[in-house]
């Protein structure tokens, strides 16, 4: 990380800070954690459950709030948004890829990728051709009129991720992409991180516990008991 | 996001689960159908108890004497002595649009026949009395004009009459003895039983008016004219036609009240029709309940559908779905559903109205208003049902959404 990077800061996190409360007792899940992560990077987070790694990716992912502390999305505090708000940011911002793909299963792979655009109120026609784009660019372009069952696992994924990025976000957080899939599949959707994240300059936050995968990031960083524990390079 | 994406993506919802769908809106399609049938049924009948009104004399204007005040005592209306036959005469010649006019004096008497007697009323009219009083000739004949003018001695009986003075055979040929009058008897009419108020309008015998006022009573007065207008809408002229009339031919001056009163049953027929609106407002009443079942329905699939898509829901608020997108989702659904429903049911209520008409024999009228106000109540209980599901849809959390299995 260069000198420069901290003036193009994706994400930034200030003593980032969750507390659950069970009946009396107060569970820290987050406890206070300050990472910077720059634009362009490709990352893993690493973390047994109970970790905090999944409180984590929720409030970088705007689905939720933190307790205290503060959140710079691209440089604009977002943790005392609003649910419409963090809303928003998550449609213009933010592409999500699940463990277990969360496409919709009665829509065809291109009504799926249309989705965020459909919320961003984009025209059916703009829709239709950016999801026909990003669905090419996963290498799915004979595949567009395919619901889910109709897909293998890997293909699933890929709709996944095209679905992500359709609405050109800062940022792709990817909760164990690879944890359904066989490895050759595996190797095709990093494949794919790495190529959006070259090409088009997209940060990754891959979140994951297989080691192999993380070593295909250009930095893991390892959380334990609410805390970061070690970064790597 | 445009009203075309949001009925859209509940239009796929809704096809995705054709079979769910079509369940849903049974309650409404059958709520929506009995309101127009029951409505239908239910002004049919007002229609027809409007016409059989009508068949019983509806077009009827009745002109009765005035009360008579003598020193601050009132007596009653018909106690003066101011109709005369001439006014019947007169107000047939000249008032328009009336069909028949039967002036009536009217006296009792015992009446006798060989071995029996019977008190009865007796009635003095026209030859046109049994057409405005709506009366029909069982056996026999009523009398004529011919009587009228030779003031014959001749009756014709009512039912009641007819069987007490004999029991046994016809009356027609027989001689009747009223006030030491023998009548000669040419007709019976047809039975017409009792009268709303329990009278028992069979109980009477009718002569030529000329003959009850010479010969039985020797007055010279009338106890009323009956006057038959050409159509219920002449009712209002022919009764102002006839008042106008009969203050030129009573000499009446600006000040002086009248001394006859006229009125019409226009007022009896409201009461009627009142009653059987009523009562389709009551049979359209249940079909609403039925319809708010039908809405209650909708809400409990909504709800299934809610807590079925979770996930879904968790996904459309990952990509950037708001709330009010989510809100709006499941209302729109809802309110399809609903219109959805109202259409078919719309549909199916017309249809088994008429299927009503021709298997039972009614008569019904689907008015285009009970169309309009049980569409427009399904789309309401559409809103109103789908309301409480679609804001749990659109206040679940995101995370919790995605996680739910």
């Amino acid at each position: 990380m260069d000198a420069s990077g901290g003036h193009d800061l994706v994400i930034q996190t200030r003593d980032l800070t969750k507390i659950y409360r069970m009946g009396e007792v107060e569970v820290a899940a987050l406890n206070g954690v300050s990472v910077e992560i720059a634009r362009g990077e490709f990352l893993s987070i690493m973390g047994h459950s109970g970790s905090g790694k999944s409180t984590f990716m929720n409030l970088i992912g705007c689905l939720d709030r933190p307790t205290s502390g503060i959140y710079l999305l691209e440089g604009r505090d977002v943790s005392r948004l609003s649910s419409d708000q963090l809303a928003e940011v998550r449609n213009r911002s933010i592409g999500f890829v699940f463990q277990g793909f969360n496409l919709l299963p009665k829509q065809t792979a291109l009504q799926n990728v249309e989705l965020p655009l459909l919320y961003a109120g984009a025209a059916p026609e703009e829709r239709r051709r950016r999801a026909q784009e990003a669905l090419r660019a996963v290498g799915l372009e004979s595949r567009l009129a395919h619901r889910p069952r109709e897909m293998s696992g890997g293909q699933q994924q890929r709709v996944a991720i095209a679905r992500a990025f359709v609405s050109e976000p800062a940022l792709i957080l990817a909760d164990e992409p690879t944890g359904n899939l066989d490895t050759k599949s595996s190797d095709e959707v990093m494949e794919i991180f790495r190529e959006l994240n070259r090409t088009h300059g997209i940060t990754i936050v891959v979140v994951t516990h297989e080691s192999d995968v993380a070593a295909k990031t250009q930095r893991t960083i390892v959380f334990r008991d609410g805390r970061i524990v070690e970064t790597a390079a | 996001m445009n009203s075309a994406a949001l009925f859209g993506v509940a239009w796929s919802a809704l096809k995705q689960n054709a079979m769910r769908s079509l369940l849903t809106m049974l309650g409404v399609i059958i709520g929506v159908s009995a309101v127009i049938t029951s409505m239908a049924i239910g002004t049919g009948a007002r229609a027809a108890v409007a016409e059989q009104l009508q068949r019983l004399g509806s077009n009827l204007v009745v002109v009765v004497p005035g009360s008579i005040t003598s020193n601050g005592v009132r007596l009653g209306l018909g106690a003066q002595q101011s109709l005369k036959l001439d006014d019947a005469t007169a107000i047939a010649r000249s008032v328009p649009e009336i069909a028949a006019v039967a002036p009536q004096a009217n006296t009792n008497a015992q009446v006798v026949a060989g071995n029996q007697n019977w008190y009865t009323s007796v009635v003095g009219s026209l030859p046109s009395w049994p057409a405005v009083a709506s009366w029909s000739i069982a056996q026999g004949r009523f009398f004529d004009a011919g009587d009228v003018a030779a003031m014959a001695k001749v009756a014709v009986l009512g039912n009641t009459v007819a069987t007490n003075l004999f029991p046994e055979g016809s009356a027609v040929g027989h001689t009747v003895i009223v006030k030491n009058v023998p009548f000669r008897v040419v007709g019976v009419l047809a039975s017409k039983g009792q009268s709303g108020f329990g009278r028992d309008q069979d109980d009477q015998v009718v002569v030529p008016i000329t003959a009850l006022m010479m010969r039985l009573t020797g007055q010279t007065w009338i106890s009323s004219i009956a006057i038959s207008a050409q159509s219920p809408d002449a009712v209002d002229s022919v009764v102002s036609s006839t008042q106008a009339l009969l203050r030129l031919r009573h000499h009446l001056t600006v000040q002086s009240p009248d001394d006859f009163s006229v009125r019409n049953i226009a007022n009896i027929q409201q009461a009627a029709s009142e009653t059987s609106r009523i009562q389709s407002l009551l049979l359209a009443a249940v079909a609403a309940v039925s319809l708010i079942v039908g809405g209650i329905g909708i809400m409990n699939i909504m709800l299934v559908s809610v807590t079925e898509r979770t996930r879904e829901i968790g996904i459309r608020m990952a990509v950037g779905a708001k709330e009010r997108h989510i809100l709006l989702q499941f209302l729109v659904e809802a309110m399809t559903l609903a219109c959805i429903g109202g259409v078919i049911g719309v549909a199916l209520g017309i249809g088994s109205s008429y299927l009503t008409s021709h298997l039972a024999g009614w008569q019904v009228i689907v008015s285009p208003s009970s169309i309009a106000i049980s569409f427009i109540f399904s789309a309401l209980i559409g809103i109103l049902f789908g309301f409480y599901p679609a804001q749990r849809a659109a206040h679940l959390n995101p995370i919790e959404a995605l996680r739910h299995e």
